[in-house]
């Protein structure tokens, strides 16, 4: 589309929430359980470790059709099924005309493997099965046709284009947790520049699975036996995987006002970077740098962070924090589990959610890290902090 | 400075420097030489066990040694050569410190075969289960391959060699990723971020499970004897792509800022267009329009009609539904001149390139507006009557060409069109 460079940036608003979690659908339910300081965490099923499982829910609501419910593996349908709530709440589920050109931004990891192909594959080879050919044979012959497009990335985008009708532009990127915050810098830059209207952001992450934590578990970053809050995971850090769709649906105010629709709160901003991690206090430093980049921060607000417990990183971070002790922290991980590339989108929908609802969800911790905070918060900074790599930052504020 | 800016006032984006890699060889001479000539780089697979697969070519680089193989590994060595010969190109900024972001297209990334074997050598019973796989998974031993299977890796590897800036963007758009990175990198100038941006797609996919894969959904084309005559576009025997590997890499940057360093204009990114079809998760939808609109979006972002098209660098992938889709789409926009504008696909020599495609086809869509001669697509014995596409047949052309369409289109619904033009407007 062309773009007007006439006069400023675009002032955005985020104006639908799709939320499907450990904690439940939507966003009553997500709210009264944080409310309620309820968790819901599975520590027998996939013990040593310990997941947050998604909460189940009626998929013909969001997915009419079985068919396209089997063509997805869980990932897909989590993030399909949020998206469908993000399009409802943004009250342009259906509109064709919106959706025909609304652009999307999309997180994601991969797809879960047919782990029993993998293993009666692995159990032939230990069984001295090593003819040529033998793998591609199992292969052929053991893998599901479709299996490939429940896997490829960029299928979560095109499921939710096939079942959602969104279809102006579809972009996904990867790269763990800096996606989710890379997919809210390239949408609302482009919003902001009248670059775009409308986009649908967000990502989707199934944590209920032993392949995904073979790759974790290569770099020990899983916790277990046990829950703990992610502030107090000293001797064991690391993170529980969580189960959760989380999407949101920003517009150009002007775009908003012109529909009528009611927006939860503003995107002031968001930053990146991505620091090698070579020295002590780099992740530190960055945050510190990215905070600045926000701008406008007036302090006294609330900070929603995606920190995962996995160390060094958690405790660099909280570093940082102790710089700014005038917000109120929330930790999404203790909450939600890790949902990788969904935590920052979700850290977004909460920060909105908390902004129309005039309070912060009650803290979740004993360590003293998270506090108390009674008024209501008129600004919200959203923090993803990669396990590995990619430091980000979101402004979320309420629309005076 | 007016003349730096386009019609639509918006910064006019510049390419100053390219690099390349695929089953023909390393670098832009090699690559152009051998394109031209009608060279195929698909050949019979010779790194890994052929028996058992229905399609048994491919068009893998094999020229440059990963050691442990890993598909990501090798993605990531041709990113990183087809890098360095961009930005050598451009002569921009210092050796690492690139002054700009990365916008790399990469395959979606998992833990591949010999690990998972690995990983069970090392349980070392016959009824092995995930939760041993796990059980053995932890402690140190195996944390390189964290990092090796983290979707992350290669756009990490890239930004710290290069020193790119800000967070590097790993995207997939499928077949047509490349593509977007490129569309990325203009936005992100013409939005005035940053005066130049690097943009990079690459592939190294060609592994049993992901040859089988595309094997299950019948994609892949089963001529292989002989291989190099596999990749049949537009001809009405076509059966199938040829999975491919390679890597295209362009720096973008403001033409004013390129004009200011005195930098060489290789050629100008004049428009981009995308457009999702919803209609089927592998097929376009039948009427076409996705396609339709997308290269409307393109000729609309670039100011330009069909009549300006001097050249089209097809998606071409020589699967039976592709290549009709995309004549019957740029048939609907471009009327007669569909007959008559010269079509090529470079995928009949290097193959389907998959993730690196749209930006491997992008460079040889610039190095023909720089030599004026239009690689042909080669195999095109037997011409499919329904596609009346000017196919540039087993013959390079010389052609006047002062703007070329250069059409991605993938799985998901993905479409994406660039169009690529000699001069600044």
């Amino acid at each position: 589309m062309t773009e007007t460079s006439a006069s400023g940036p675009m002032e955005v608003w985020i104006t639908g929430i799709g939320l499907a979690t450990s904690l439940g659908e939507g966003l009553d339910a997500n709210w009264d359980a944080l409310n309620q300081g309820r968790l819901n965490v599975d520590e027998k099923n996939f013990a040593p470790y310990v997941v947050h499982p998604w909460a189940p829910v009626n998929l013909d609501t969001q997915i009419p059709k079985k068919g396209d419910q089997r063509q997805m593996e869980a990932w897909q349908r989590i993030g399909t099924y949020a998206a469908g709530l993000a399009l409802d709440s943004a009250g342009v589920k259906g509109n064709k005309e919106i959706l025909g050109r609304m652009d999307m931004v999309i997180a994601a990891g991969g797809g879960e493997r047919d782990m029993s192909v993998d293993t009666s594959i692995l159990n032939a080879q230990a069984k001295g099965n090593s003819a040529p050919g033998f793998l591609n044979e199992r292969l052929m012959g053991d893998l599901r046709p479709t299996l490939f497009l429940a896997q490829l990335s960029n299928l979560l985008a095109g499921n939710i284009a096939i079942v959602h009708g969104v279809c102006g532009t579809s972009r996904t990127f990867m790269g763990e947790e800096v996606a989710g915050v890379d997919a809210t810098r390239i949408a609302l830059a482009r919003i902001a520049a009248g670059q775009s209207d409308i986009a649908l952001i967000g990502g989707s992450h199934n944590g209920e699975r032993k392949d995904l934590m073979v790759l974790y578990e290569f770099g020990d970053f899983l916790i277990r036996d046990k829950f703990a809050s992610v502030w107090n995971r000293g001797e064991h850090p690391g993170f529980a995987l969580g189960s959760a769709g989380a999407f949101i649906v920003i517009e150009s105010k002007a775009h908003a006002i012109a529909r009528g629709a009611k927006p939860y709160a503003r995107l002031r901003a968001a930053a990146a970077d991505h620091s090698h991690r070579r020295q002590p206090g780099e992740v530190t430093a960055t945050l510190e740098k990215l905070w600045s980049e926000l701008g406008g921060l007036e302090g006294g607000g609330a900070i929603i962070t995606g920190a995962t417990g996995a160390e060094p990183i958690t405790s660099e971070e909280r570093a940082f924090l102790e710089k700014h002790r005038d917000f109120a922290v929330r930790s999404t991980g203790t909450k939600f589990g890790h949902t990788m590339e969904t935590q920052f989108p979700l850290g977004l929908a909460l920060a909105a959610m908390s902004i129309s609802r005039g309070a912060l969800f009650p803290p979740a911790d004993s360590t003293g890290m998270e506090i108390e905070m009674t008024g209501s918060p008129t600004q919200i900074v959203v923090i993803g902090t990669g396990h590995w790599r990619g430091e980000g930052m979101a402004l979320v504020e309420a629309i005076k | 400075m007016t003349a730096a800016r386009d019609k639509f006032g918006r910064p006019i984006v510049v390419v100053t420097g390219m690099g390349i890699v695929t089953s023909l060889g390393a670098g832009k001479s090699d690559n152009w030489a051998k394109l031209v000539a009608g060279e195929s780089g698909i050949r019979t697979l010779t790194r890994f066990p052929i028996d058992g697969l229905k399609t048994t070519m491919a068009g893998t680089v094999d020229f440059v040694p990963v050691d442990p193989f890993t598909s990501t590994g090798l993605s990531e060595r041709l990113a990183d050569l087809a890098v360095e010969e961009a930005i050598s190109q451009a002569g921009i900024g210092t050796k690492g410190d690139f002054p700009g972001p990365l916008f790399l297209a990469v395959a979606p990334v998992e833990i591949e075969w010999p690990q998972r074997s690995e990983l069970g050598r090392a349980v070392g019973t016959s009824d092995i289960t995930y939760d041993d796989l796990l059980r053995v998974s932890g402690g140190g031993k195996y944390r390189s391959y964290h990092h090796r299977f983290s979707f992350g890796s290669v756009a990490d590897f890239l930004s710290a060699k290069f020193g790119t800036k800000g967070s590097p963007i790993s995207l997939s758009t499928a077949c047509a990723s490349g593509a977007t990175a490129i569309q990325l990198g203009v936005e992100a100038i013409r939005r005035g971020e940053t005066d130049a941006a690097l943009c990079a797609a690459t592939e190294g996919s060609v592994n049993p499970e992901g040859l089988v894969r595309f094997s299950l959904l019948s994609a892949l084309s089963t001529q292989n004897d002989p291989p190099q005559c596999a990749s049949k576009p537009f001809s009405k025997n076509r059966d199938g792509f040829v999975m491919a590997e390679g890597s295209g890499a362009l720096v973008l940057e403001s033409y004013e800022a390129a004009l200011a360093r005195g930098a060489t204009i290789l050629g100008v990114v004049t428009g981009c267009g995308e457009l999702t079809d919803s209609f089927h998760r592998t097929r376009s939808s039948p009427d076409g329009k996705p396609i339709i609109g997308c290269v409307r979006k393109a000729l609309a972002d670039a100011g330009m009609t069909p009549d300006q098209i001097d050249h089209i660098n097809a998606h071409g992938t020589a699967t039976p539904e592709n290549d009709k889709m995309e004549y019957l789409a740029i048939a609907a926009v471009f009327g007669e001149l569909a007959k008559q504008i010269p079509v090529s696909s470079n995928k009949s020599m290097v193959g389907h390139t998959i993730s690196a495609a749209g930006a491997v086809e992008a460079v040889f869509s610039l190095l023909t507006l720089e030599h004026q001669r239009i690689p042909p697509t080669i195999n095109y014995e037997v011409p499919d009557p329904a596609i009346q596409f000017n196919v540039v047949g087993n013959k390079a052309r010389d052609a006047k060409v002062a703007a070329v369409m250069s059409n991605s289109f993938g799985f998901g619904g993905q479409n994406a069109s660039l169009i690529l033009t000699r001069e600044p407007a």
